[in-house]
């Protein structure tokens, strides 16, 4: 056997998996969001399209964006191996199982949200990362960068589009809340002194990153930016 | 007087174990490994012994009728074991722990037994330290101690109220580690049906497999019954519903004496029955009565509530009686006291068969304690009570939640209801020094062998005795035996002996399963237990035993004709495990009458109405009962005395006082 | 008799033996005395079923203290019923009310199948355990007790964790019948204690594999074990093994 031996494909192993791309994935919210949110400077998206163009050709943004795709798609990989095992383990179910009296509902349900959380990305991607990366921006903006901002503004009008990234940013918040204390357990981060605090910043972070981007699109479907 | 040899080795009694221990034959190494040993029980003393012999390199095979070996009753104990480490300088030693042993059994066990005991007491706390068993521990990161009925220092080790849990699972532990290395083989949901003899020696058992009700055999060099008490004789007790005698009493009626079966250890601190549907009975453990005073009002028939009934109202008869012990006299005493009072009519509770364990005063007392460490002079009752509850709740925190639980009262507001209820059986196989019973290569350790807790066994003694027969003694002296059969190839289970053994054991599956009678096996077994709480229970009487005789026998007769047990007896079926344990139970309750008819005197767990001091305290017979009873099972249902006397030569026997 | 005045329905699971399939059956009960515990409530139904010449529905159970882990039923929903911080056994009727319909079934998982009724296997445990749940220390080799100081707080954290009764109600609550707080609890308390230091890594690896392949699911940190544990095992113990796990893998030296 390997000097690792069956480290990652034990029970443990495989979640140290979903725990440190789930940690991964929570820092590239944090970027994302932070970028995105320069949207909100209100200046028809100069300021944004400067950062959209940096993190399109900066070569570590893009060896980067290589790595997230590699952890997204680990991350929904073994969630799906994890959730059919898991299904095994129990081949009968109970007739009465009163789940809500022992944990929260997005707890056990962190598969349904995932699932939707990719249907969200699929149109997402295909909304903005295609067209970035693949069928090209139309127009550039006043500072000669390639108007991402304008490709938000034309998405955003479509009211079916908006009332999706709501719903799915939502769906977001509630497999955060469960993912960022979740992931901390996983790893084995866990200390009665800081404990209260990771729930905390859990807490938050879940709520503030998922009120920031369902701001997004509302901001330009009802116009409260240009 | 003795017509049965105990084989105690000769010499100074301190010497006679370290004696024998470097002079037993040994069986070399290779030899080991093609000697097989059964091992009944899983407990403390079979979980221990199993994992002990494995490690020396035998063959083990061990049985247990519950589903994993970690559910042996030995887990249920609470408050402590005892050791005589003297860490708490309080003038502890070995010699003193065999005199409180011996003393607490009210000179009715051997010295012999008794020295060794204590001896090796510290090894075992040693032992179970090293196997991560967490014991309760101070600040400095040393072992604590707490006090227990029946001795004057501290010397008993705990694990919060779970003691017994932590040192079985240390001794599973132990087990399961020789069940990974396959050199234990471990039979779970198995019950011991016979046992099979051959020229005279044990070597082997039947065993039937309670899932698929398949009846087996098992051939071993040696076996060794490590299956506990029988206090379920009663019904109603603190042992487990499973708990039984059978594996004991097949082996009894091949030839093994059972000695002393009468002596019956009711503890004084057991919630009180709540109505006929009960089950079992919840022991609180015997450490409370360490901060808990014992009381009942002055008044009969007092209905007032606990609190409305003023200090000076209130008759703390143990303190009263047992000025020196106080609280925490032995557990015969205790239980005598308390029926004594209710039977006067001074009874608690809606049953009026209850006493009060109170904690207030020393819930006081802590919080004074508490308040001066917290530097708060003078602290008033409410900021008392409030600190003290904090130290309580520390201490028996779980075991006033069972009784908040079961009971539905809140314990830290009014006192606990306790009444005695039958808890440990002193009495079973009878055993030489080496744990052998009268039948060669049959071996029986822990509370299933009677060898030595006398009439009374002190509290936080029985998980000494159960590791000390596993860990420390059974491995030695069961060398003795084993060497001598070297020679003896493993005997094949077509061997005529074991095919009459299975035949013995499915003829009684076959006839229980047939009677089709009208009656459940609980409805037999609700009677028996009523026979001998009321009979053969706290306090005996000739006439009282001489009709449970015939009661008894009149019982046997009717539950052979009469009782029913649905299902086959080739499957899982609960209903023919109980029906099998309840004809024997039977049988032994007239067994243990008739030892309580033998007796004439009253002694530790003994009490005959007829032999006490003018001031109600067992009045022993050293003259004509200083003996064990061992009793030789005759056809059909009869029984023979042999004495075996009991001769104390390094103790001065005497009235026992805790006055 | 003093019998009480509750009515109840049951709906008991039965299964005559692991090749056939089972089913809920309706039973009424009268007469019920809340000052009953819910297995006595049980012995109840089963003296009536065996007068009426049906057979008694097979469970586990024997201290009836709530410390030997054996008793195991899944009612409504919830193991050991719906108190938190008991056991079946401990359970008593005074939760229930007066017409109440009580669902009744057998742990679920692949890793402890059903024997008959509301009975299971549950040697799986036990294999764990065999796998590394222990420290290796033959009888004889043991030095003086007290020559091992342990800090008070870490010896009560291994009590807390020790004190665990093996019943499985935290596999049979998990909605992926994970074993992870079981075996994490054996791992902390001797992961915690000077004497579990020399196996530390061996072990976590050896009961890690075992627990893997007697087909119990993965964790996924919903916390309902550590919610329905009669005896409040803390989720704490999984982050403990979790972490030597990642140290055995990747710090240490030893592979199981």
């Amino acid at each position: 056997m390997s000097g690792f031996g069956n480290a990652f494909s034990s029970s443990i192993g495989k979640k140290f998996i979903m725990g440190a791309t789930g940690i991964f994935l929570i820092l590239f919210l944090i970027v994302h969001c932070g970028i995105n949110a320069l949207i909100f400077l209100n200046d028809g998206g100069l300021t944004f399209n400067i950062g959209a163009h940096f993190m399109a050709t900066n070569w570590i943004i893009r060896a980067g964006e290589v790595v997230l795709m590699i952890g997204l798609l680990a991350h929904i990989f073994q969630a799906l191996r994890l959730t059919l095992q898991n299904n095994k383990a129990r081949p009968v179910k109970y007739a009465v199982n009163d789940g809500k009296a022992n944990s929260k509902w997005y707890s056990r349900s962190m598969g349904l949200l995932g699932t939707l959380l990719l249907i969200f990305l699929i149109v997402h991607l295909s909304n903005f990362w295609v067209v970035s990366r693949f069928t090209g921006i139309p127009t550039v903006d006043a500072n000669g960068h390639e108007d991402l901002y304008a490709v938000m503004k034309a998405t955003f009008q479509n009211p079916l589009i908006v009332g999706l990234y709501v719903l799915s940013m939502i769906s977001l918040c509630y497999h955060l809340l469960h993912g960022f204390a979740s992931a901390f357990q996983t790893m084995g981060w866990n200390h009665s002194k800081y404990n209260g605090i990771i729930k905390g910043a859990g807490i938050w972070y879940s709520i503030i990153i998922s009120i920031l981007f369902a701001a997004m699109p509302i901001a330009f479907h009802f116009g409260f930016i240009q | 007087m003795s017509d049965i040899n105990s084989n105690i080795p000769e010499g100074e009694l301190t010497s006679k174990w370290t004696k024998f221990k470097s002079s037993v034959a040994l069986v070399n190494p290779s030899n080991k490994r093609s000697i097989e040993v059964i091992i009944v029980g899983s407990g403390l003393a079979g979980a221990s012994a199993a994992a002990t012999l494995a490690e020396m390199g035998y063959k083990v095979k061990c049985f247990c009728f519950q589903d994993s070996p970690r559910r042996a009753h030995s887990i249920a104990a609470q408050g402590g074991i005892n050791a005589a480490k003297n860490y708490q300088n309080d003038g502890d030693s070995t010699y003193r722990l065999f005199y409180d042993t011996i003393k607490g059994g009210d000179y009715r066990s051997r010295e012999a037994n008794v020295h060794r005991l204590a001896e090796v007491s510290t090894n075992i706390i040693d032992q179970c330290v090293a196997q991560g068993v967490p014991l309760a521990r101070e600040y400095g990161g040393l072992l604590d101690n707490r006090s227990f009925g029946g001795t004057q220092v501290q010397r008993t080790f705990y694990a919060a109220g779970q003691t017994g849990q932590q040192l079985l699972l240390g001794a599973y532990s132990a087990l399961e580690r020789q069940i990974g290395m396959g050199k234990v083989e471990m039979y779970t949901r198995h019950e011991m049906l016979e046992i099979v003899k051959i020229d005279g020696k044990a070597r082997g058992i039947i065993a039937r497999n309670l899932i698929t009700g398949e009846i087996e055999r098992h051939f071993g060099h040696a076996v060794v019954l490590g299956t506990g008490g029988y206090g379920n004789v009663f019904y109603l007790s603190t042992n487990a519903m499973g708990s039984n005698v059978t594996a004991a009493w097949k082996a009894h009626k091949q030839g093994a004496y059972f000695a002393n079966p009468c002596y019956t250890q009711i503890h004084p601190t057991c919630i009180p029955v709540s109505g006929d549907h009960q089950s079992k009975l919840t022991l609180m453990s015997e450490s409370l009565r360490n901060d808990g005073r014992i009381w009942v009002p002055k008044k009969k028939d007092d209905n007032r509530k606990a609190s409305e009934i003023p200090e000076d109202e209130r008759d703390y008869y143990l303190e009263r009686r047992y000025p020196a012990f106080g609280n925490l006299v032995p557990r015969d005493v205790a239980s005598r006291a308390a029926k004594e009072r209710c039977d006067a009519g001074y009874g608690v509770g809606a049953s009026k068969l209850a006493v009060y364990l109170d904690f207030k005063a020393n819930t006081e007392r802590y919080g004074k304690i508490e308040a001066s460490k917290a530097g708060i002079h003078n602290p008033d009752k409410e900021t008392c009570m409030r600190l003290g509850t904090a130290v309580v709740k520390e201490k028996y925190g779980n075991l006033f939640d069972m009784y908040a639980q079961i009971t539905g009262e809140n314990p830290y507001e009014t006192p606990m209801r306790i009444y005695p209820a039958v808890h440990y059986t002193m009495g079973g196989l009878w055993v030489d020094y080496n744990l052998m019973t009268s039948v060669p290569g049959l071996y029986c350790t822990g509370e299933a062998n009677f060898s030595d807790h006398g009439a009374n066994r002190l509290g936080a003694s029985a998980l000494m005795q159960g590791l000390a027969d596993g860990y420390f003694v059974l491995p030695y002296t069961i060398g003795a035996y084993l060497s001598k059969e070297i020679s003896v190839k493993a005997i094949p289970t077509d061997h005529p002996a074991f095919v009459e053994a299975e035949e013995r054991a499915k003829g009684i599956l076959n006839t229980l399963i047939n009677i089709k009678g009208t009656k459940t096996v609980d409805h037999f077994h609700k009677r028996l237990g009523h026979i001998m709480w009321e009979k053969c229970g706290m306090s005996r009487s000739e006439k009282g035993l001489r009709e449970a005789i015939e009661d008894i026998r009149a019982l046997r007769a009717e539950f052979w004709s009469n009782v029913r047990v649905p299902g086959t007896a080739d499957e899982l079926n609960t209903e023919l495990e109980k029906a099998g344990r309840v004809a024997d139970f039977i049988e032994l309750g007239e067994l243990m009458c008739i030892d309580a008819l033998d007796r004439n005197e009253s002694c530790g767990g003994h009490f005959r109405e007829e032999y006490q001091t003018e001031e109600g305290e067992a009045l022993r017979d050293d003259v004509n009962y200083a003996y064990v009873a061992a009793w030789e099972f005759k056809e059909g249902v009869n029984f023979e005395l042999h004495k075996e006397e009991l001769k104390f030569e390094n103790i001065k026997v005497a009235q026992r006082s805790y006055k | 008799m003093s019998t009480g005045n509750m009515n109840l329905t049951l709906k008991v699971w039965r299964q005559k033996n692991n090749k056939t399939a089972g089913a809920l059956v309706d039973y009424k009960l009268a007469e019920i005395s809340p000052d009953m515990s819910f297995l006595e409530m049980f012995d109840v139904l089963n003296e009536q079923l065996i007068n009426k010449g049906e057979e008694p529905v097979v469970f586990d159970h024997d201290c009836r203290e709530g410390i030997c882990g054996m008793c195991s039923m899944f009612i409504n929903g919830r193991p050991h019923g719906p108190k938190d911080l008991v056991t079946t056994c401990q359970l008593h009727m005074r939760s229930f009310k007066d017409g109440d319909t009580i669902v009744v079934e057998p742990w679920r998982a692949a890793a402890f199948p059903v024997v008959k009724d509301l009975t299971v296997d549950r040697s799986a445990f036990d294999r764990v355990i065999a796998a590394g749940g222990f420290i290796s220390v033959n009888t004889g080799n043991a030095q003086d007790a007290n020559s091992l100081p342990i800090p008070k707080m870490q010896a009560d954290a291994a009590f807390e964790a020790a004190a665990c009764i093996g019943c499985g109600a935290c596999v049979a609550t998990c909605k992926n019948a994970s074993a992870m707080l079981f075996v994490s609890a054996k791992i902390s308390q001797l992961a915690l204690l000077p004497q579990g230091q020399p196996e530390r890594y061996r072990r976590v690896q050896s009961m890690v594999a075992q627990m893997d392949a007697e087909g119990f699911g993965n964790c996924t940190n919903t916390g309902a074990c550590e919610a329905e544990c009669p005896k409040g095992i803390s989720l704490e113990n999984i982050a403990r093994m979790n972490r030597d796990f990642a140290s055995a893998k990747f710090a240490s030296e030893e592979t199981v």
